[in-house]
């Protein structure tokens, strides 16, 4: 039990529906039902399910931007980083990628980072994605889809998180490139023990990365489990469905 | 009309060059260029004046006339345009940085004080803002500088709306969420990573508010109550000059063309920046 970086109990998440133009009437909807895991140090666990199940809902509630829900979310250590799905609008497109990376660092509560220190850790990092260090001076409209994802997993790692989430990161990318991008989280998580939450559509790419895997519908947990011994042996009916229209069946 | 220009600068256009940047860049810059002269040196002191010479024509020693206290036109000018550019930045400026700070806000948040605040820009906005101006300046009285609060005022609720929009438009989008991650405050998101990204609707939209005060300007002074003489705008010395039409038509038309030409330099620089943006 203590080496659980993220627990979560219980959890049920609410959305306001959008309806009701002149008086707000403030009806809520539930998106996510009696949601219940762990992760441990050094975990990989992979979230899986067709789109609109919740699994972006799931970890936008465990980092805060959802606030309305009830259960517990017991957090080792304070801020979590993301990778969103969307490369195009996930890097502010008025700001260099040297200004992107040094922003956590600028706004960073802990310590104070002199200009020397930003731009040394910006290499850093920069090295540590797999770019050249002239990537900082260049806008994000300059670079390709797969660079753009890796600049976004730079400025995630800067401040070097316990627990690193990645909402689909893969699913806009070409097929060479989303090999790429895998290999790489795959390397940072050798390298740096973090905690990865690895969503995706895609039980293929899912498989690739995660110890555990968790499959989701309608907002419920249909089987959660060992990566390995989910795909041979999967109980849930959906899990079987998935697997099958994935083409993987007996495949792994 | 904007059909033709387009024709007129097509040839140009072709050739990667913008055409309406080129135009605007050189209009604009020779008026200011005069305006900036005119702070160092004027061929005359445009509030002598000189009965022996009223409401001549175009000469060597008048390039733009005299006018009906025998006053040179070019160095009024020269003046007015220095008075007119004071009021329209002014105001600009005004509308720009309140009208920022109140849509950032309201986009930002939302809620009550949006759904309020906006309530009442949606009410200010529904008069044109020549006639809001009229009744701030009937609160704060005539005069350069109560003119440019009354319109900065009036020209508030378009800003605030443009702003405000931009600042919907961003706020959900993921770098804003990723940015809210790291920790970054809220004023600090709302100044130094939203609004940088307002730029592209922002600059032509100051353009076409210089435009708009220019305009609104010379409309209070024609009613009277713009700046006062003898340091008058060139609205200001539009109104006294159209009673001399027809005896002398170069002095109301210099005058005319120079508001004219400022204007279509900002016009031209709007729509340049467009056109660049655009590709
Ligand atoms: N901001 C929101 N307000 C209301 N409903 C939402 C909001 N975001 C998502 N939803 C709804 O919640 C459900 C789960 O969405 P999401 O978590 O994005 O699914 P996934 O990431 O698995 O595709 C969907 O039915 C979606 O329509
Ligand atoms: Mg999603």
């Amino acid at each position: 039990m203590e080496d659980q970086v993220l627990s979560v109990k219980k959890l049920n998440v609410f959305y306001k529906n959008r309806d009701g133009k002149f008086i707000k009437k403030q009806t809520r909807k539930q998106v996510l039902f009696d949601i219940s895991f762990d992760l441990k140090e050094g975990e990989v666990l992979g979230i899986a399910g067709e789109s609109g199940c919740g699994k972006s809902t799931l970890v936008k509630t465990i980092v805060g931007i959802n606030k309305d829900y009830d259960g517990e979310i017991i957090q080792k250590y304070p801020d979590p980083q993301m990778v969103f799905q969307d490369p195009y609008g996930s890097l502010n497109p008025a700001k260099t990628v040297g200004w992107l990376l040094k922003e956590p660092l600028r706004v960073d509560k802990n310590r104070k980072w002199t200009e020397e220190e930003m731009n040394e850790r910006a290499k850093t990092i920069l090295d540590s994605v797999e770019l050249p260090e002239n990537m900082m001076e260049r806008y994000p409209s300059q670079l390709s889809g797969g660079q753009r994802q890796r600049v976004c997993i730079a400025v995630a790692l800067m401040r070097n998180p316990k627990i690193l989430i990645c909402d689909e990161p893969v699913s806009a990318l070409d097929v060479t490139i989303q090999a790429q991008i895998m290999n790489l989280l795959r390397n940072l998580h050798d390298k740096l023990n973090i905690s990865i939450i690895f969503i995706s559509h895609d039980l293929r790419v899912v498989y690739q990365i995660s110890d555990n895997v968790m499959i989701m519908k309608n907002g419920r947990i249909q089987e959660y489990g060992e990566t390995k011994e989910l795909y041979r042996h999967p109980k849930a009916e959906y899990t079987k469905q998935l697997l099958k229209a994935a083409g993987i069946r007996g495949s792994i | 009309m904007k059909k033709f220009f387009d024709n007129i600068f097509r040839y140009k256009s072709n050739k990667k060059i913008n055409g309406y940047m080129v135009a605007g860049s050189i209009i604009t810059g020779l008026i200011i260029l005069m305006v900036i002269v005119g702070l160092f040196y004027m061929p005359y002191d445009p509030t002598k004046m000189d009965s022996s010479c009223k409401l001549q024509g175009i000469s060597l020693k008048h390039i733009m006339g005299t006018d009906n206290m025998g006053r040179d036109v070019f160095s009024r000018v020269m003046y007015g345009s220095r008075v007119t550019l004071l009021i329209a930045i002014g105001t600009v400026t005004m509308g720009v940085v309140i009208g920022s700070i109140i849509g950032a806000f309201t986009g930002y948040y939302g809620g009550m004080l949006d759904e309020v605040l906006m309530r009442i820009i949606d009410a200010l906005f529904a008069f044109p803002s020549i006639l809001l101006a009229l009744v701030f300046v009937s609160l704060f009285g005539t005069g350069t500088y109560q003119v440019i609060i009354s319109l900065g005022i009036a020209f508030v609720p378009s800003f605030a709306r443009i702003v405000r929009s931009e600042v919907l438009r961003c706020r959900n989008m993921d770098y804003i969420e990723s940015a809210r991650l790291q920790g970054v405050p809220d004023l600090r998101i709302i100044f130094v990573h939203i609004i940088p990204n307002t730029k592209d609707t922002m600059i032509p939209s100051i353009l076409i508010g210089f435009n708009n005060a220019v305009l609104a300007e010379a409309g209070l002074s024609y009613l009277g109550i713009g700046s006062q003489p003898p340091y008058a705008s060139l609205g200001k010395m539009l109104s006294d000059a159209q009673s001399y039409m027809f005896t002398t038509p170069s002095y109301v038309l210099s005058i005319g063309m120079t508001i004219v030409l400022m204007i279509l330099g900002f016009a031209f620089l709007g729509e340049g920046l467009g056109k660049d943006k655009r590709g």
